[in-house]
């Protein structure tokens, strides 16, 4: 344990410091310490250290403390054990007390919600120069189909394809069972049951299939671009594709949103046929058959409804497989940036689906498709 | 060594750094061609910065960068695809890609910019990377090697396109003394056989020594350049009390 006793002689304050300091000790006697220093008024103040057997960094940082409470000079250490003095001498209490320095500033709300929208503002900037970049290295790959590296291009086509069939598919069987299991039972109060084939139908071919493809592959997909795109800028691939005199949207971008093109319909199809599927079986134990579930999909269903799907999922996929990018590419220095990358692109890239599937129900609504 | 008083890049009134904060004020110097031309100094001087500037990847805020007489600084598009051309860069954490083996890291910029056939195209690869050593380990992947090949590595693609000059940061950092001093061998011979310009951003002595022709030394309180020349002339007769200190490994007597 630590002692402190403090007593006054001519024109001096003595603070005889004894026993142990160190960080579970210090505290019984720092604030006490401390006071007594700043109620000396005009006395000199010697702090007497030859009771202390042991002390560490914070029994140091404590002796520092009550030397920067007056000018240089006027607290005086004594009779400290040479191996504790060498420790104290490493320090300059008034430069320690300077080089802290101010403390950062925290600004107004108003200032906050001005900072906020700026950032906004700039990543706006950002999306929409990106857009022009991206579409720009479309253009240039079509007019140059040879220039696109087909190889990452099917590699690509893999991992956003075949190797989502079976969460797509999961999902979608899901929802068809889901779908069809819900709607039937009240639909069965009005011996009704039949057209809970037609909801299936219109609603994940023209809705739900191309959405809920787009949602797994932005949670999936757009993700893993930007945690690949990412870890590429951290680790200066990026820079490294740059200094080459290659543009990383052409060489990155590009082939990532055609491989995300080519799979996204197809996946789209799988889903709306697998959800087509949960709902007919389903409906078996509704006694109804699969013929005439079948049947009763092809009258309602026609094919400007399954189009309205399909050409949804182009969209979808460029969506997602843009922010992804996009995201990756405006990653900062240091891992968590990787993640935080990867975070954004799944929330603005469901955000932008939401959004532009609202656009095209309005768009449907007035061309009557 | 094949090293002439002609200029191969020229550095004009280079003003640096982030935001409002200044690194490097009004900066000029020349890069001579042939030389081995090195950029040193203390950690948070701008050494890196100031490389990443004068390979165009950063805006200055003022000056410009001459690059075999063209400006990298305002270049666009083919034109800056032709300075980009010229050189080679090896970064500090060797940056190559991670999904490619190291031929096919090699033989990307040879893809790009070339019309020559796959056999063609591999033959010069693997010619870079026996270059620097690393004549087994055509189809390893950049993390099943280590760190130093990983650097002779990027070494090797730096030179895939035979460029005129090669910018190195700083190569041996990180490395053990034995994979450094190879290192530092394997440039020399480089600089020496292809007559290649490097310049090259470390703050190891033995490194500095080994291959400098030339030296320029930044300092973050000066914001710029302290010292240039031979680095065993500064080394002997500097009279700068930080180039002396630098050169001879004598700490601060208070850590800044």
């Amino acid at each position: 344990m630590a002692s402190l006793s403090v007593s006054d002689t001519d024109g001096q304050r003595i603070l005889a410091v004894a026993g142990r300091l160190d960080v579970n000790t210090v505290r019984a006697v720092w604030e006490r310490a401390k006071q007594a220093v700043s109620d000396a008024g005009p006395r000199r103040i010697t702090v007497d250290a030859n009771g202390v057997d042991y002390c560490d960094g914070a029994g140091i940082a404590m002796f520092v403390d009550l030397m920067r409470q007056r000018p240089k000079g006027e607290v005086t250490i004594d009779n400290l054990k040479p191996a504790f003095r060498n420790l104290l001498v490493q320090f300059e209490p008034e430069r320690i007390t300077s080089s802290m320095g101010e403390p950062p500033r925290r600004g107004s709300s108003i200032e906050e919600i001005g900072v906020v929208a700026a950032g906004i503002g700039r990543d706006l900037h950002e999306q929409i120069a990106f857009i022009g970049e991206t579409t720009l290295a479309l253009v240039n790959a079509i007019r140059h189909p040879l220039a696109i590296r087909w190889r990452d291009v099917w590699a690509i086509c893999e991992r956003v394809g075949a190797d989502a069939l079976p969460i797509v598919g999961l999902i979608s069987f899901l929802l068809g069972v889901i779908l069809a299991f819900q709607s039937a039972i009240p639909m069965r109060k009005f011996g009704a049951e039949i057209f809970v084939a037609d909801l299936i139908g219109l609603a994940m071919l023209r809705e739900l299939g191309p959405l809920i493809t787009a949602i797994l592959l932005a949670g999936r997909t757009g993700a893993a671009f930007a945690a690949e795109i990412g870890t590429m800028k951290v680790n200066q691939e990026v820079d490294a594709l740059s200094t080459m005199g290659l543009d990383p949207v052409r060489f990155l971008v590009t082939p990532r949103i055609i491989a995300t093109l080519f799979m996204t319909p197809l996946l789209t199809l799988w889903a709306d046929l697998i959800s087509l599927f949960g709902g007919a079986l389903t409906l078996q134990s509704f006694s109804i058959p699969y013929v005439t579930f079948v049947h009763e999909v092809e009258g309602i269903v026609d094919f400007s409804d399954f189009m309205a799907g399909f050409v949804k999922s182009f969209v979808f996929a460029v969506l997602v497989s843009g922010i992804g990018c996009l995201r990756g590419l405006q990653t900062a220095a240091g891992a968590s940036a990787v993640g935080t990358s990867a975070t954004r692109a799944v929330v603005s890239g469901i955000i932008l689906l939401v959004i532009v599937d609202g656009i095209f129900a309005v768009v449907y609504f007035y061309l009557d498709i | 060594m094949a090293e002439s008083s002609e200029p191969i890049i020229r550095v004009e009134g280079l003003t640096a750094g982030y935001d409002d904060f200044i690194l490097l004020d009004n900066l000029d110097f020349e890069v001579r061609r042939g030389e081995v031309f090195v950029i040193l100094g203390g950690s948070g001087c701008g050494k890196s910065t100031l490389l990443k500037h004068m390979i165009g990847l950063y805006d200055p805020k003022a000056g410009h960068v001459y690059i075999d007489g063209d400006d990298i600084v305002t270049a666009e598009g083919e034109k800056r695809r032709a300075i980009l051309r010229k050189i080679g860069v090896m970064y500090q954490s060797g940056a190559l890609f991670g999904s490619m083996t190291l031929l096919e890291n090699v033989r990307l910029p040879l893809e790009e910019y070339t019309d020559l056939s796959d056999s063609e195209m591999d033959l010069i690869a693997e010619m870079k990377l026996e270059l620097v050593g690393l004549e087994g380990f055509c189809n390893h992947l950049p993390n099943e090697i280590s760190g130093g090949m990983q650097k002779r590595a990027a070494i090797a693609r730096a030179m895939a396109l035979d460029p005129m000059i090669l910018f190195l940061d700083e190569p041996s950092a990180g490395l053990d003394p034995i994979t450094s001093a190879g290192l530092d061998a394997l440039i020399r011979r480089l600089a020496d056989n292809l007559g290649a310009t490097f310049v090259i951003v470390t703050h190891e002595l033995p490194s500095i020594f080994a291959v400098a022709d030339r030296v320029i030394m930044l300092d973050k309180r000066k914001k710029g350049i302290i010292a240039e020349g031979d680095p065993r002339k500064l080394r002997d007769q500097s009279t700068d009390p930080w180039v002396h200190q630098f050169f001879h490994r004598e700490a601060d007597t208070v850590v800044a």
